[in-house]
């Protein structure tokens, strides 16, 4: 599959963040690996059997490696945890929000990007994703407001998360594996929701309109966004068809 | 069911040459004059050859078995409708442990079953037939369960059979599936008492007004019956999954080790246990570290080990304090930077800890080595083998594939000088830790018939694939050997590979 899972060093990893926004290299990136390990571990994470109590040494450990990936991102500052969002959205309004909050980004990095320029890169063949970034919103002028989220808040926002889930292995019951799938859909990338399979509603924020934007720390995080976008579908695709 | 199917075993009219290697033909640890090397327990086993002795298969039939026990005969009747061309998920072998002077063999699987073989007695009209092992008593020991609290399955496979030593004409073994150990007694009757005269010919009790003489019953000699009788059973005591049980030194407690909680019991007591060790958080979020195996000092009665999912071990004495949560020994090895990636900690997790029967080292399984401690150093093990270093690079896949979790076990042989564990594509690993030789063989059906010598594997990593070497993409990784079991005093080994039970064994002259 991927190549071996080293840490490279710093040099590596920025002259990565610069040749992946070129387009998909043959070999993916390290911050794509990451982002695709971490994609995966959650899913793991949420596909327990339902019958039998799930392994809590294998959940253990898929959690601690879920942490590590998060502490790193964190330091790196390509973190982004989204805010709780509430039940009913259209999955379409979700994916454009996160459009909308990845160009925003870009925005905010000086990059203006053509329309739908790096967009289809990223979203692949076939994707539904591209019909929607062609049309741009405005940047929100209260974005600033959400990026003062501090890596703190998300780490513990992820810590609740991830407590959350142990509480839910302790303590299973059937509802709660309705509320783990039923959210799957439309929340997958909100890790909130993911990882506790209930969705809890935040107070509304000044961007109602949209998901949280995490901070935005270097100018590499719009690529990992694409990755992420990338990610995000491959993900779409297969919570779809369960 | 295990069978020992009759085609397997060597018949007594054969006589096999292959006792004797052929002239000019050389082991691959042969010393260089070309004499095979010794074999005996006291040399170790990573030299000599090794034979297959007989493959046991799980037959999806139950007629095959002589069904005289009284226990459960009804629901392994019922469980007759099993596909005949394949084996079903319950006839997966789950655990193997021969007995304290290697006579008797258990195996549990997935199904709740227990099987126990016996060596056939050495005899000289079929001095060939010395080392094999036939069925025994078969017996249902666990059910499936359900939690109703929490509306789950308890499964009924076997984790654990461990047997006490003998103290009586009937043997004893403790057997464990995720929440309930049960005690189990395994004892013949060759003796029926006869000439009752209290009940007519249908069974019907006498009306006591007809019956006018004083008959005492004779025993007179019947067929040998293997009955196996549930004596404990010890309920309650785990939220978690059971993962170790451990007899004590002293014959009269063991313990049972889940993820988060270990208790002592005493046999004889059975609505109670004293919790010793306990690592759940007061927080639940702040849970990072399970326990995953643990083991009472084959000596000393206060000493135990347990390993954990971080790759540490704990020594605790019971002597210090009632709850042994704070350890006397901890033993650690530092992480090596240079091969540090996500998958470190994963791979680190011990799946098996087991004392040495010297009671001076402990052996531990993680995924990718094994290692040897020596209790009197706690910062490193004395001695690391690699079992299968070649899937370091494939560590991702695993982790994809969920084969990144398996746990495999590892034993020691008789006098510590070799240690076995499993790997992928049915191989498993044999280290000499005198001559510091390893061996890969492989149990399986192609390879190996019966009294042929098991020819050595090569994993091939990278470079030019040599003939009869196989590359690391061709393994297959459905194929595992998790659990297998050495004599303890000869060189006979017991291989579980998903429902076939292979016993090999040092090869004679």
């Amino acid at each position: 599959m991927f190549a071996r899972g080293l840490k490279r060093k710093c040099a590596d990893h920025e002259e990565d963040m610069g040749g992946a926004l070129a387009g998909f290299r043959a070999v993916p990136s390290y911050s794509l690996q990451r982002q695709s390990l971490l994609d995966m571990s959650l899913v793991k994470l949420q596909l327990c059997h339902m019958l039998v109590e799930p392994n809590l040494c294998r959940s253990v450990l898929i959690a601690n490696t879920v942490r590590q990936i998060q502490e790193e991102m964190t330091q790196d500052g390509t973190w982004r945890v989204a805010a709780p969002q509430s039940t009913g959205r259209a999955p379409l309004d979700r994916l454009v929000s996160t459009e909308i909050l990845c160009r925003s980004m870009r925005e905010q990095d000086g990059v203006h990007p053509a329309p739908g320029m790096g967009d289809d890169h990223v979203l692949g063949p076939g994707s539904e994703l591209s019909t929607v970034t062609s049309a741009q919103t405005p940047r929100d002028p209260q974005n600033s407001v959400w990026e003062m989220d501090s890596p703190r808040e998300n780490r513990g926002n992820f810590q609740k998360s991830l407590d959350q889930i142990f509480e839910t292995l302790e303590t299973r019951n059937p509802s709660s594996a309705e509320e783990l799938f039923s959210d799957m859909d439309s929340s997958y990338y909100d890790l909130d929701t993911v990882l506790t399979g209930v969705v809890s509603r935040a107070e509304p924020g000044p961007c109602d309109g949209l998901q949280g934007l995490p901070p935005v720390a270097t100018p590499a995080s719009s690529s990992s966004c694409k990755s992420d976008l990338g990610e995000l579908d491959h993900v779409m695709e297969i919570l779809v068809e369960t | 069911m295990l069978l020992s199917l009759p085609a397997l075993h060597l018949q007594t009219s054969e006589h096999h040459p292959l006792f004797q290697l052929p002239h000019g033909r050389l082991g691959p640890w042969c010393s260089p004059s070309g004499s095979p090397a010794p074999l005996s327990c006291e040399t170790g086993c990573g030299e000599g050859s090794w034979i297959l002795v007989c493959r046991l298969l799980v037959p999806t039939q139950v007629s095959l078995l002589s069904m005289e026990e009284d226990i459960d005969t009804r629901k392994i009747n019922n469980s007759f409708l099993r596909d005949h061309s394949y084996a079903t998920e319950a006839d997966i072998i789950s655990t193997v442990e021969f007995n304290h002077t290697g006579e008797l063999l258990a195996t549990g699987d997935k199904g709740g079953r227990v099987v126990i073989f016996q060596r056939e007695q050495e005899s000289k009209n079929q001095v060939h037939r010395r080392g094999e092992y036939n069925v025994y008593s078969t017996f249902q020991s666990h059910e499936p369960e359900f939690d109703y609290l929490k509306s789950l399955e308890i499964e009924e496979k076997i984790n654990k059979i461990r047997w006490l030593p003998q103290q009586n004409a009937a043997y004893f073994l403790l057997s464990t599936n995720d929440k309930t150990v049960k005690l189990w007694k395994v004892s013949e009757r060759d003796k029926r008492p006869e000439g009752y005269n209290l009940k007519d010919e249908e069974g019907r009790l006498r009306d006591p007004a007809t019956i006018t003489t004083l008959r005492v019953p004779v025993l007179r000699p019947m067929d040998l019956m293997v009955e196996a009788t549930p004596r404990r059973v010890f309920a309650n005591a785990h939220t978690y999954h059971i993962n170790s049980i451990s007899v004590n030194s002293d014959y009269e407690t063991y313990m049972s080790a889940d993820d988060l909680r270990i208790n002592l019991w005493n046999f004889e007591i059975t609505n109670q246990s004293f919790n010793i060790v306990d690592i759940k958080p007061a927080n639940m979020e702040e849970l990072t570290e399970v326990i995953t195996a643990a083991e009472f000092h084959p000596h000393h009665c206060n000493t135990f080990v347990y390993s954990s999912s971080k790759g540490t071990i704990r020594l605790c004495d019971m002597r210090a304090s009632a709850l042994c949560d704070r350890h006397t020994k901890f033993f650690e090895e530092p992480e090596d930077p240079s091969n540090r990636s996500f998958f470190s900690e994963i791979i680190s997790s011990i799946s098996d800890v087991k004392f040495s029967h010297s009671g001076r080292y402990i052996m531990t399984r993680d995924y990718l080595t094994v290692k040897v401690w020596d209790l009197n150093m706690e910062n490193r093990p004395i001695e690391t083998y690699q079992v299968h270093d070649y899937l370091r690079s494939k560590l991702c896949s695993l982790y994809e594939n969920d084969c990144i979790f398996d746990k495999f076990e590892c034993v020691w042989n008789g006098s510590d000088s070799v240690i076995m564990t499993g790997s992928y594509n049915n191989f498993f690993r044999m280290f000499d830790r005198n001559t510091k030789r390893d061996v890969t063989l492989e149990a399986s059906r192609e390879n190996s018939k019966p009294r042929a010598i098991l020819k050595p594997r090569k994993v091939c990593v990278g470079g030019k694939r040599r003939k009869d070497e196989i590359s690391v993409d061709s393994l297959d990784f459905s194929k595992k050997i998790l659990h297998t079991a050495w004599h303890p005093s000869e060189n006979i080994i017991a291989v579980a590979a998903t429902n076939n039970l292979y016993i090999f064994q040092d090869k004679v002259n």
